[in-house]
């Protein structure tokens, strides 16, 4: 089957970015280099496209009460034009996906879903929203393209291309209808790379002409295009969970560290609630840590993490940090293991080097 | 892409310069490219065996981790020490100061299954 393929691949061809295949998608994994982009994001601003990301809109009456019975977090607290971070999860915990949501009003609203796993959140909503009888879902993930413009400087670059006050729209709030250099757009002041910044939704026939202008305005503060590599060490440093890692089918959002987002105080009953509400009274079967290797190697994921000779979980993602200059990673462990200071073994190739848990996050703007 | 001539060059993109019974051992031009930023290079020690088509230490760039496999077999009489703490050399120097091991030929037949550089060259840009 043919790669699919966003309105900005003719874009990154014409700069020389290498592709691959990301969830069926043929996607840039960097520009001028990860170390060179992830650089770029936190002293500058780059700017990613995410179109493949999904986009579904949920809308009709009861829209909000439907959320609150398959979102984990308190989707009633949110208000027309906030987003919120939530997990859906199967009623045994583990994840379905996590997600951004987008309150367009009172009765619709947008969710932006990992790629790969848009068809199957589209049936799962679908399902789910057969007691709601006044509402739908409607997968639109062809009508967006998704900029992600990010860094201390994207506020004052993007500032210049629009009328809009950009300050007014503070962190995890959105505005629709802004026009940016003459284009139409949502923008978001979220992200997925631990900076301030934003994310643009915009008609896929606009999205180069968006791209362009916005690499051409930013040239004297050196924003730099960036590829899924740059994104992928940027969340990791920040410890944003990634679905497939941190996440999937088979971990709960309480053991991802996510617990933040799952409000199991809410009076209103939703999917996996009682498993959830468990996990956080008496403590997950595992937990996400932050290690830090002491041995030279690199922990990667489905690596085997080991105390004393013994299995106690597994390396969710790893690698090099560029910001840190030093091999992290996170795991899932045995919880008792999880205490910064625990000394522990990563089992890289046949070979047990040691390794020890650290504070989390890794990075935190403002450092 | 620079692929010297004077080298021979393995299906795993190594490179192999040929110095009576002893070879010097690096990764292409075309493999550090592929690979992006290398970020650690995990190497054998010296008085080390290393075996044909066999592992015999790593490359690692910010997003993945690519082994190395041996083109020929024999003891390593020297390792590139500097690599540890300067893995970008890689990147800037893949045939001078990225040299990767010294191994004394232990079957000097097996040279004969290494390809020269254009043969190498075809073979990259069928890739």
């Amino acid at each position: 089957m043919a790669l699919k393929r966003t309105p900005l691949f003719t874009e990154y061809k014409k700069s020389g970015a290498k592709t691959v295949d990301f969830g069926g998608w043929e996607l840039p994994v960097s520009f001028g280099g990860i170390k060179q982009e992830h650089a770029a994001v936190r002293e500058r601003a780059g700017i990613f496209d995410v179109s493949h990301m999904g986009e579904v809109i949920v809308y009709g009456p009861g829209t909000i009460e439907f959320l609150q019975y398959i979102m984990t977090n308190d989707t009633a607290k949110s208000k027309d034009g906030k987003c919120q971070y939530t997990a859906m999860c199967y009623e045994h915990g583990g994840t379905v996906d996590d997600l951004v949501w987008y309150r367009l009003n009172e009765e619709k609203a947008l969710l932006i879903v990992n790629a790969a796993n848009e068809e199957k959140d589209v049936n799962w909503l679908s399902e789910q929203s057969r007691d709601f009888s006044g509402v739908k879902v409607e997968n639109v993930s062809q009508d967006y393209a998704q900029l992600a413009f990010q860094g201390p400087k994207a506020e004052t670059v993007l500032q210049r291309l629009t009328e809009e006050s950009l300050a007014a729209i503070t962190f995890f709030s959105f505005k629709e209808s802004v026009t940016i250099a003459g284009t139409d757009v949502l923008i978001s002041r979220t992200g997925y790379t631990g900076e301030d910044g934003f994310e643009l939704y915009l008609a896929p026939e606009n999205a180069p002409a968006l791209w362009e202008a916005i690499l051409a305005e930013g040239e004297a503060e050196g924003v730099e295009p960036c590829g899924l590599g740059a994104r992928d060490t940027l969340r990791f440093e920040a410890n944003l969970a990634l679905y497939g890692q941190e996440l999937t089918e088979e971990i709960t959002p309480i053991e991802a560290g996510l617990g933040f987002a799952v409000k199991t105080n809410v009076d209103a009953p939703f999917i996996g609630k009682e498993v959830l509400k468990r996990q956080k009274a008496e403590g997950p079967p595992r937990k996400l840590a932050g290690i830090e290797m002491i041995d030279k190697g690199i922990p990667r994921n489905g690596y085997n993490v080991l105390a004393k000779g013994r299995l106690i979980g597994q390396i969710t993602s790893g690698t090099h940090s560029p910001t840190l200059q030093k091999n992290l990673g996170l795991a899932l462990l045995e919880p008792e293991y999880c205490e910064p200071g625990n000394k522990l073994q990563v089992d890289i190739r046949n070979r047990q080097l040691d390794a020890v848990v650290i504070e989390r996050p890794f990075y935190k703007r403002g450092n | 892409m620079n692929l010297p001539q004077e080298l021979k060059y393995s299906k795993e993109h190594e490179w192999v310069k040929v110095d009576g019974n002893k070879v010097v051992i690096g990764i292409t031009e075309h493999a550090q490219d592929e690979l992006g930023d290398i970020v650690f290079v995990e190497l054998p020690e010296k008085g080390d065996q290393l075996t044909v088509d066999e592992p015999f230490g790593s490359v690692e760039s910010v997003k993945t981790v690519s082994e190395l496999y041996a083109p020929v077999s024999g003891e390593v009489l020297d390792v590139n020490g500097e690599l540890e703490d300067s893995p970008e050399f890689v990147n800037e120097s893949p045939y001078e100061k990225a040299w990767m091991v010294v191994v004394e030929l232990s079957d000097a037949s097996q040279l004969d299954a290494l390809m020269d550089a254009d043969t190498y060259k075809q073979m990259i840009s069928e890739d």
